[in-house]
């Protein structure tokens, strides 16, 4: 088969699935197996190269964040936002993106690639850039351990050509310098060290911050924040913005997709803009993503391992919110829930915990009667208790901590009584 | 630092009784949700109707004396290098406290330093404190998933495990548990963890003491009884945990 013969049976697959509702890979595992070299390919041909972005934490968020940015600097931006982060989740967007000619209007690619994959895709395609945000205790029932995830995103580091942007907070992730190539950039996002409290690293999850020494100096430095404003340092200059969304991580978040931007654009930036687009950013789907239930608002709050748990809850300002907490144990989620025993909650002990679900609810159940807390409700049954959750709380606020795969579970049930955007 | 537990002591005839608990290396052995072992105990222990008292010991800092029951966790292999020095410089201690009887549960890495040496993958040699007559190897895959024990003392155990290490047990030790479903010590026996005076090392971690109250009943009865002399169990409605437990043990692999 000819080359755009293959693409146009792709993009058909892509559009057959499309159809059907599901599976956003398949189309890419299609053009895997006929046309191995067609992302590589593809995205060899874009002038300003390919950007990955990776880590434990944060990764979706960051990388919808960085496409706004360089977008607000008018860069056309390819990304693949419906999370399927490997290598055929992005041919499957490629396809989508492209024209029936084959064109792909962009400038610049922007891809968030989970660690694992991550090492597989910089084999395919070395990047330009890379932004590498932290490397925190998640999976460890898929990777071992996290030092092992440190080598993965080691040989990302490893790989890029033009800039890498590192997290100067975060110990595993500051060390990758060792492995930059020879005459590749080092950029250094970081936090002012009055602050490092607010986000302890992994290592301080049990026994406190400790000092961090011989800090490399950083091109975009978190300052102060109150609120949704935040005050960063730009190379020396002092800039304030707003930023909307759930969660102090994602102001950090932003200083990170900052200082990518600035690395991408360079002499180019356009400051002005780079700041007055924080305010426009919105949440990515079910990463504080609020929806309207019976004119309730409903907030979908994704959480996957201790630190995001911790600094979720952090943000949680009771406000009279209805809470519920729904575990799943699925291999996407984690198979082991030990985490769930190096989160406190002990924010939740005055409102308490309404509804508790999914496969591992007595699980969480258990954890919550070990902190003291109250619990009404436990539901295995989302659907159910999901309704449940909603009637029994009529005219209050609605805020949900979900893993993953129960996220997608819990989008899916809404979207039969309220609009849920779709994401594919 | 110092814990803070939710929670009194219930009103029981123990009452004015107190236990100590030693938590060994906390910063830096605490991958797998140790902290909820910690925090079962003292929850059981106020059950029980008994004050509590938390300690850390950290590498560097003086041994705490007079500590009833000792927890030690899990750590990354770069977190068992660290511990390693000061481990030894305390060995005699807590061998000591061992033969005297006071009640210990070393999970993963410790459980691994508490026998006779780690013999990594790279040919490194981690010497361990010889508590428990076994020796751990490095394997060549990690055995990871969900794990169903029994045990002639606690009954059904329930857990999670995560390591690459093999262990083989010596004849002055006993097994912990036959395991039914997962891997356990080694991929040539059916046996997992290890059951030395009352020193008991398991891979287990889930956290290992919430859904396993047997087992805190034990620690507790142990130190209650070197201590005082006697223990006297309250009764404890654990309708909650044996949810937690039959969800947990239909789950697969």
């Amino acid at each position: 088969m000819s080359r755009p013969l293959i693409r146009l049976l792709g993009q058909g697959v892509r559009y057959a699935s499309s159809l059907r509702g599901g599976g956003s890979a398949f189309p890419g595992l299609v053009m895997e197996k006929l046309h191995p070299r067609f992302v590589a390919e593809e995205l060899a041909k874009l002038p300003y190269g390919v950007v990955v972005v990776s880590g434990t934490n944060g990764k979706t968020t960051t990388t919808k964040m960085a496409v706004q940015l360089l977008e607000a600097q008018g860069l056309k931006v390819f990304t693949n936002r419906t999370g399927s982060n490997f290598v055929r989740g992005v041919a499957a967007a490629l396809l989508g993106e492209m024209d029936l000619r084959g064109r792909l209007d962009a400038d610049i690619a922007v891809l968030e690639l989970d660690e694992a994959h991550a090492v597989h895709f910089v084999k395919a395609v070395k990047p330009n850039y890379s932004l590498l945000l932290n490397v925190l205790r998640d999976q460890l029932d898929r990777f071992g351990e996290i030092d092992t995830t440190r080598r993965m995103l080691s040989h990302v580091a490893e790989a890029t050509t033009g800039t890498v942007v590192l997290n100067r907070e975060d110990p595993r992730i500051r060390s990758l310098a060792e492995v930059v190539q020879p005459g590749v950039d080092i950029d250094y996002y970081g936090l002012d060290q009055s602050l490092r409290s607010y986000f302890p690293s992994d290592d301080e999850l049990r026994g406190g911050t400790r000092k961090q020494e011989n800090l490399p100096a950083a091109d975009v430095t978190l300052t102060a924040f109150s609120g949704s404003t935040a005050t960063f340092d730009l190379a020396g200059r002092s800039v304030q913005g707003t930023i909307n969304l759930y969660g102090i991580y994602n102001i950090f978040n932003a200083a990170a997709a900052m200082a990518l931007t600035r690395a991408v654009l360079g002499e180019d930036l356009n400051e002005e803009k780079l700041v007055s687009e924080l305010e426009r950013i919105t949440p990515a789907f079910g990463r504080g993503e609020t929806l309207s239930v019976n004119g309730q608002p409903l907030q979908l709050l994704l959480v996957k391992n201790p630190s995001g748990f911790r600094l979720s809850l952090a943000s949680a300002n009771a406000d009279d919110y209805a809470t519920m907490i729904t575990i799943n144990d699925q291999y996407a989620d984690g198979r082991d829930v030990s985490w769930l025993w190096d989160v406190d909650f002990d924010v939740l002990r005055e409102p308490g915990v309404q509804m508790i679900s999914g496969v591992r609810a007595w699980d969480m159940a258990l954890r919550l009667e070990h902190d003291a807390i109250d619990v009404q409700d436990v539901n295995e049954n989302l659907a159910a208790a999901l309704k449940q959750f909603i009637t029994d709380n009529p005219g209050r606020p609605l805020r949900i901590f979900c893993t993953y795969t129960a996220m997608l579970a819990l989008r899916e049930e809404l979207s039969k009584i309220t609009d849920v955007e779709k994401v594919s | 630092m110092s814990h803070v537990i939710p929670g009194s002591p219930a009103v029981t005839h123990n009452n004015g009784k107190s236990l100590r608990i030693l938590q060994l290396y906390p910063q830096d052995m605490n991958i797998y949700g140790d902290w909820g072992n910690t925090l079962a105990l003292a929850r059981r222990a106020y059950k029980h109707g008994f004050e509590v008292e938390i300690l850390d010991h950290n590498p560097g800092q003086s041994f705490p004396a007079d500590v009833d029951i000792v927890l030690g966790g899990g750590g990354q292999d770069s977190g068992q290098s660290v511990i390693q020095d000061d481990l030894h410089a305390n060995a005699g201690t807590l061998n000591q406290l061992a033969e005297d009887g006071a009640p210990m549960l070393v999970i993963c890495g410790l459980y691994q330093l508490f026998g006779k040496e780690f013999r990594t993958r790279e040919g490194e040699v981690l010497r361990g404190i010889s508590i428990f007559d076994a020796h751990t190897v490095g394997g060549e895959e990690r055995l990871i998933g969900n794990i169903v024990e029994d045990s002639e003392e606690f009954g059904t155990v329930i857990g999670f495990e995560n390591h690459s290490g093999l262990t083989y047990l010596g004849e002055g030790c006993k097994p912990f548990a036959r395991v039914s479903k997962g891997e356990g010590n080694n991929q040539s026996d059916e046996y997992e963890g290890a059951r030395v005076h009352n020193v008991i090392g398991t891979y287990l971690h889930g956290s290992l003491l919430p859904k396993n109250p047997a087992i805190a009943d034990y620690l507790i009865a142990k130190a209650a009884e070197r201590k005082y002399g006697s223990f006297e169990p309250a009764a404890i409605d654990d309708s909650l945990v044996e949810k937690a437990r039959a969800s947990a043990s239909s789950r697969p692999r």
